[in-house]
């Protein structure tokens, strides 16, 4: 089969970091802090590469938008199994100045110029969680998506792609003939590790850079940020005497 | 020293897997308690290429340096310090079969061991030679095809359960220029081990002692020369040393981690302990102390790479200085956790448990001084 799949890859920061306001309650600090690749992205990458192992993809290309840091996590991709990597430069000020809109609208001009037949991204990334860039992208490619995917079949000899879904209350199955776009979902699959001799060979393999004037998009932010401010310290309970107590407070407070 | 884009790759896998695979069954699955070698994760390792870090590529070795290899044994570590310990070891005595072995020994051995399908221990240490280790009493004559050995070895880390045993024994006159190497095989008739030692930390490993009485060793498992073995041992040791250290780093690194989380969470007169100078001095002099260490051990690992005349040495006083250091870090972390601190909930006891023994083993920390001291005087 010769799908050419596109995968995309944001590098955010690390799940495993507790996430502070900036002085200016512009942003997230972002400026000292470990990042990583967003691990829906990574589930995205591991299917990617899955379907390579299957022969159901001919090969990988991972793509990330950002600042030269992004190189790593497109190091990764590759270590993972990815053949080639791009990595769209853009400026970072800190602020997110890259909303999903002009991601989506790279990641659109990328997947032409790649010529790729399925793109896949994690259903949302961890920082912002605002899990539109995918749905934007089909849009803008006027393809069909099959968002929150966990599970992917590869139909018709590569003419069609099966997906199941977690929707509330239950799985949807539902299929779309490709070019298409999908959104991982956390158990789509467990992405493997790359092993030290893979991360050795990501080294060689091409990795190109571009730049969003090279692919005509305008980045400039459509939304503007207001404030950003941590959630509220949470007030200390108390521990009353007796059952009675508690419920002459309740009533007190008209809960119950 | 900062590390390169690529020793930065290395390091995030290690530690990923260190968090993931190693750091929850270390404590949880009580590896240390129930004592038992966990075969499926030294598998799954090997699987991703610890199992042979600086082993050649053409028998299944990831090739890596041993700068690389310090870095990826230190985050490790931070997992589990016994169980890291152990995949260094084995990782020594694969590089010795890689190196000073023939073709033959490479192809036998080799691809087994890099995937840690069969584990290697390493045989230097006898009861009645320990840090003067060229008085060894084992000994091996040539009787036809094959060499019989006789004599015993102490503190095995891996003994009773590893399928390779790498074994220095006497071939020829006293001192270090009478002693060989040789490729002992577990199944080999008159090989046999002692009871298991109970230790203070180090408990995902067992030891043993490992017995020969009238061994028959095939003559094709001998390593390299007659004569060599003390000098493969030692050259063994190096590294072995650079490697141990770098174990002592990734507990120490695990211990300020926990310390700074402690400290953070735990409040006595209504403030968070690291809001106390006392407390933040403390960690500001294990920080440091853990920089240093971590500084002079990859330089002792760089000088390896250089094939340097200068690493015996470097490497002691690296492993001198890390090992000492990072065990005193692990007992400040523990004694800023209070009470806590002593309880086997929590993992800092176990890092300070594990690194206690980097001061004894690989050569003690006074032998340490020898090998600097040695190199000093002749200088002079």
């Amino acid at each position: 089969m010769s799908l050419r799949v596109l995968v995309a890859c944001k590098r955010v920061v690390d799940f495993a970091v507790k996430p502070r306001v900036n002085a200016t309650q512009t942003a997230v600090d972002t400026k000292t802090v470990k990042h990583s690749m967003n691990p829906f992205d990574e589930i995205a990458v591991e299917e990617a590469v899955k379907l390579k192992e299957a022969k159901q993809a001919a090969s990988i290309v991972a793509v990330s938008c950002g600042p030269a840091k992004c190189q790593e996590v497109l190091r990764t991709a590759l270590a993972m199994g990815a053949d080639s990597a791009v990595h769209v430069e853009c400026e970072d000020d800190g602020n997110g100045l890259l909303q999903p809109l002009a991601v989506a609208k790279l990641l659109q001009k990328t997947a032409e110029k790649e010529k790729a037949d399925l793109i896949i991204l994690g259903k949302q990334a961890i920082d912002d969680d605002a899990s539109q860039t995918g749905q934007m992208l089909a849009g803008l490619l006027k393809w069909p998506q099959a968002t929150f995917a966990s599970k992917v079949e590869i139909l018709e000899s590569g003419k069609k792609v099966q997906v199941t879904r977690e929707i509330d209350g239950g799985m949807e199955t539902v299929s779309a003939p490709l070019p298409a776009v999908i959104t991982a979902d956390l158990r789509l699959n467990e992405p493997r590790y790359a092993t030290l001799p893979n991360i050795m060979k990501a080294k060689k393999k091409p990795l190109s850079k571009l730049t969003p004037a090279d692919l005509g998009v305008d980045i400039k932010p459509r939304i503007e940020t207001l404030k950003v401010a941590e959630p509220p310290v949470r007030q200390g309970g108390r521990i009353v005497e007796s059952v009675d107590e508690l419920v002459t407070l309740l009533k007190k407070d008209g809960v119950v | 020293m900062r590390c390169t884009e690529e020793q930065r790759e290395y390091l995030s896998l290690a530690r990923d897997f260190a968090d993931n695979e190693m750091a929850p069954k270390m404590l949880e699955a009580s590896w240390d308690e129930h004592e038992a070698l966990p075969v499926d994760v030294l598998q799954k390792a090997a699987a991703l290429g610890f199992g042979g870090v600086y082993v050649s590529e053409d028998v299944g070795g990831t090739g890596l340096g041993r700068l690389e290899t310090s870095v990826i044994f230190e985050a490790l570590a931070t997992g589990c310090v016994s169980t890291t310990a152990y995949i260094s070891i084995h990782n020594m005595c694969a590089w010795m079969i890689d190196t000073f072995g023939n073709e033959e020994q490479r192809r036998h051995y080799l691809p087994s061991l890099v995937s840690m399908k069969t584990l290697a221990s390493y045989c230097l240490t006898e009861p009645g030679a320990g840090s003067d280790a060229a008085s060894l009493a084992t000994t091996a004559v040539r009787k036809g095809d094959h060499y019989i050995l006789n004599g015993s070895k102490a503190f095995i880390s891996g003994g009773g359960h590893s399928d390779v045993y790498v074994i220095m024994a006497r071939t020829g006159g006293a001192g270090p220029k009478g002693i060989s190497a040789f490729i002992v095989e577990k199944d080999a008739p008159g090989l046999s081990f002692g009871k298991k030692e109970r230790k203070v930390g180090w408990n995902s490993q067992p030891t043993r002692a490992v017995i020969m009485e009238d061994c028959q060793v095939p003559a094709r498992n001998l390593l390299g020369a007659e004569g060599q073995g003390f000098q493969f041992a030692m050259k063994g040791l190096d590294g072995g040393r650079v490697n141990i250290a770098s174990c002592s780093l990734g507990a120490a690194q695990a211990s300020l981690e926990a310390a700074l989380e402690h400290t953070r969470v735990r409040k006595q007169f209504n403030t968070s302990l690291n809001q106390f100078q006392y407390t933040q001095f403390e960690m500001a002099e294990m920080a440091a102390n853990l920089n240093a260490s971590r500084l002079m051990v990859r330089e002792a690992a760089r000088l390896l790479d250089e094939q340097s005349p200068m690493a015996t040495s470097y490497c002691a006083m690296a492993k001198l200085f890390a090992t000492d250091q990072c065990f005193k870090i692990c007992n400040q972390a523990l004694q800023l956790h209070g009470g806590y601190g002593y309880l086997k909930d929590y993992p800092v006891q176990q890092w300070m448990r594990d690194s206690r023994v980097h001061q004894i083993l690989e050569g003690t920390n006074e032998i340490m001084r020898m090998i600097v001291a040695r190199e000093l005087v002749r200088l002079e």
